[in-house]
């Protein structure tokens, strides 16, 4: 119990920003094992990672390297073997699975890879959900997620189901699911997969404008070197550790990142 | 909250119609048995216990023998007679009406009419005993009972059949070979609720009808009637002791005789109907078991098949509880559907099968109420080890999940 309280209180201070927030996200020896023995992976490896306020962050490597599980992990879906993981200073190893629910409820935005629309059920709607969960009322609800349906330029189909909409306007709902409650941060893995290169740039500057304008912190996995292009940070995995973790320079993103004081 | 997740259940259910209304169509032939049985058993029940009271509910019947509830064997025993009646007048305080009777089968003939019915010799404390009032006419007077006049007076079916429009007081009818004045004729009560015809007899003082029709001076049957409801059990208490002694029955031995008033009766037929009623509730439980299995596999299969769209929602921020709830009301308002329909149906079948078994249709909203509150209590029960596996699912796997 005391080393676990004693750690709270001491971190935020040993990062050295003084009265600065602690961080969004904050990996510390975060491990992840999936099997045991000879069938043992190690998804995560010890990773270290701290993601700022404001932050636009690439996720790379190659396939099976650990993206998506510490995609995952950031998300509160996946719970680490071991390590520590704060949430906005709060260890998120101590939460319970209900805090955890209210967590993303509350804090996280998600655009899956591959979707996962609801099926059968209209754009607006499919926007809503996350909005149902948060208790907002019917008919605030429905005027934001016009609002946001907007924002990612789909006015007009917004009773359209996912069945009747292409790959990019679908990927455009999950979007627009995953900022209607205006989230602190986003998560989006890789959003542009199934995309082709111009809905791909359409969306990649989609977040960047959300990123910009609406200081949305966000993190993404993406394989293609040019999408990692929008974002102002890069960390690349490979076989779970983290091998590079750099900025990019500067004039690629309009406006400079929100929260990136190095 | 609760309404989107109400309308969401809803449309779930009205996505997959054909399942939903086949998955339900156990319970709705369960609920719809119970609820036409309990509707038409309640009717018949209504009408038995209608008739008893009718006989007055102060009344006391008192007959010789022994008739065990249950099957059995009826005990044979010696009738009473004019001196045990006459000792109960006596000794037994707070009656109002002591009435022996004797029967005897006869054919009654007016002009060319003739019909054959009962004749019942008793007294015209008969009436007060019974409750029975007089159309026309008047009682049997005292002098007449003393001296067993041949004097009737008519239920209402011998008078329809024998005189018609005609006026019969006053009239002289023929009973096998004594002749007999009519003085009165009693007021129709119809027909009871196993098809007897109630208005099908004639009264005579019981010394005429020993003496002319019987040929003994038996009494088979005594009816008492209490001056209030709440004498009864005393007036009770005083006839069995009165006829031990009289009929020298020593302490450790059976009654040879019946001392009933109403309540035992109405508990007999209330028994009966309680036999009845544990049947149907056997029935209702087993068919609401197989619906609620049936509930239970359909939202086994939906909760699989929408793994999915759980994950969805478990990775959006919904809680355990949240998801168990939505699944919870979607197994609930199937069997609630299925309970309305049911209720419906058994409803309707009752309504049309009541005038056809000649029983009333009476509505019994208790018994509504209860059906659907235990088809809810159904969906409830079988829909919560589904909606539990659907709350328990890891939100990564089921987004995964093909
Ligand atoms: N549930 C699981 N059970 C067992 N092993 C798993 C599980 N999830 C992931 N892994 C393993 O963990 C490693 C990292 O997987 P992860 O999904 O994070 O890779 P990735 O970098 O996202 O790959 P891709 O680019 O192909 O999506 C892989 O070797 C994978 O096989
Ligand atoms: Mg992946």
């Amino acid at each position: 119990m005391s080393p676990q309280i004693a750690d709270q209180t001491e971190r935020p201070r040993a990062e050295g920003e003084g009265a600065a927030p602690p961080a969004l996200v904050a990996f510390q020896g975060i491990t992840k094992i999936y099997g045991t023995g000879m069938a043992e992976v190690r998804a995560l490896d010890g990773v270290d990672l701290t993601i700022g306020a404001g932050e636009f962050v690439a996720i790379m490597g190659p396939s099976g390297s650990g993206k998506s599980t510490c995609l995952n992990m950031i998300g509160c879906l996946d719970t680490p073997t071991s390590g520590s993981y704060r949430f906005a200073g709060v260890e998120v190893g101590t939460l319970s699975r209900n805090q955890r629910a209210l967590l993303r409820r509350h804090y996280l935005g998600f655009v899956f890879q591959g979707y996962n629309l609801l099926k059968r059920t209209s754009a607006l709607e499919n926007v809503e959900m996350p909005l149902v969960y948060r208790r907002v009322p019917g008919r605030e609800r429905r005027r934001r997620a016009h609002e946001a349906l907007a924002a990612v330029g789909l006015q007009g189909r917004e009773h359209h189901t996912p069945a009747e909409l292409s790959g990019g306007q679908q990927q455009r709902v999950a979007v627009a699911r995953a900022i209607v409650t205006a989230p602190a941060l986003l998560l989006a893995d890789e959003p542009t997969g199934n995309l082709d290169s111009t809905t791909s740039r359409e969306i990649m500057d989609l977040l960047t404008e959300l990123n910009v304008e609406r200081g949305i912190t966000i993190a993404m996995v993406t394989h293609e070197e040019e999408m990692a292009t929008y974002a102002r940070r890069i960390v690349r995995f490979l076989d779970g550790r983290i091998v590079v973790d750099r900025e990019r320079p500067a004039d690629r993103v309009p406006g400079g990142g929100g929260g990136l004081a190095v | 909250m609760i309404w989107s997740t109400i309308r969401l259940a809803l449309r779930e259910l009205g996505r997959n119609a054909m399942r939903s209304s086949l998955t339900i169509l156990g319970i709705v032939i369960g609920v719809g048995a119970v609820i036409s049985m309990v509707t038409l058993g309640g009717g018949a029940t209504s009408q038995i216990t209608g008739e008893i009271s009718s006989l007055g509910s102060n009344l006391i019947i008192v007959r010789p023998g022994t008739q065990p509830q249950h099957g059995g064997i009826q005990v044979q025993a010696a009738p009473f007679d004019r001196a045990d009646v006459e000792a109960i007048v006596r000794e037994v305080p707070n009656t109002e009406a002591v009435a022996p009777m004797t029967s005897a089968p006869t054919v009654a003939v007016f002009g060319n009419a003739n019909w054959s019915t009962t004749v019942n010799g008793t007294l015209s404390a008969y009436l007060a005993a019974r409750d029975w009032p007089l159309a026309r006419g008047r009682a049997f007077t005292e002098g007449e009972e003393q001296a067993g006049a041949m004097v009737c007076l008519l239920g209402a079916t011998v008078q329809d059949e024998l005189f018609g429009r005609q006026d019969p007081l006053g009239a002289s009818i023929r009973l096998g070979s004594a002749a007999c004045r009519v003085v009165g004729v009693l007021e129709a009560r119809g027909e009871s609720t196993f098809g007897m015809d109630q208005d099908d007899f004639i009264l005579a003082p019981l010394r005429a009808v020993q003496r002319r029709l019987v040929g003994d001076d038996d009494v088979d049957l005594m009816f008492v009637s209490a001056q209030s409801e709440a004498a009864t059990a005393q007036v009770q208490g005083d006839l069995e002791r009165l006829l031990r002694q009289r009929r020298r029955i020593g302490a450790g031995q059976e009654d040879d005789f019946t001392v009933q008033d109403m309540a035992e009766i109405a508990t007999i037929v209330e028994s009966t109907t309680g036999v009845l009623t544990t049947f149907l509730g056997a029935i209702a439980a087993i068919s609401l078991l197989v619906g609620g299995i049936g509930i239970m596999n359909i939202m086994l299969v939906s909760v699989t098949e929408r793994t999915r769209e759980i994950g969805i929602r478990l990775a959006i921020g919904a809680q355990g509880h949240e998801v168990l709830l939505q699944f919870l009301l979607e197994s609930t308002l199937l069997s609630l559907f299925g309970g309305l329909v049911g209720i419906a149906l058994g409803l309707g079948l009752a309504a049309v099968a009541a005038p056809w078994l000649g029983v009333p249709f009476v509505l019994d909203p208790t018994i509504i109420v209860i059906a659907f509150l235990f088809s809810g209590a159904v969906g409830i029960l079988f829909g919560y080890v589904p909606a539990r596996r659907a709350a328990r699912l890891d939100p990564i796997d089921a987004l995964r999940y093909e």
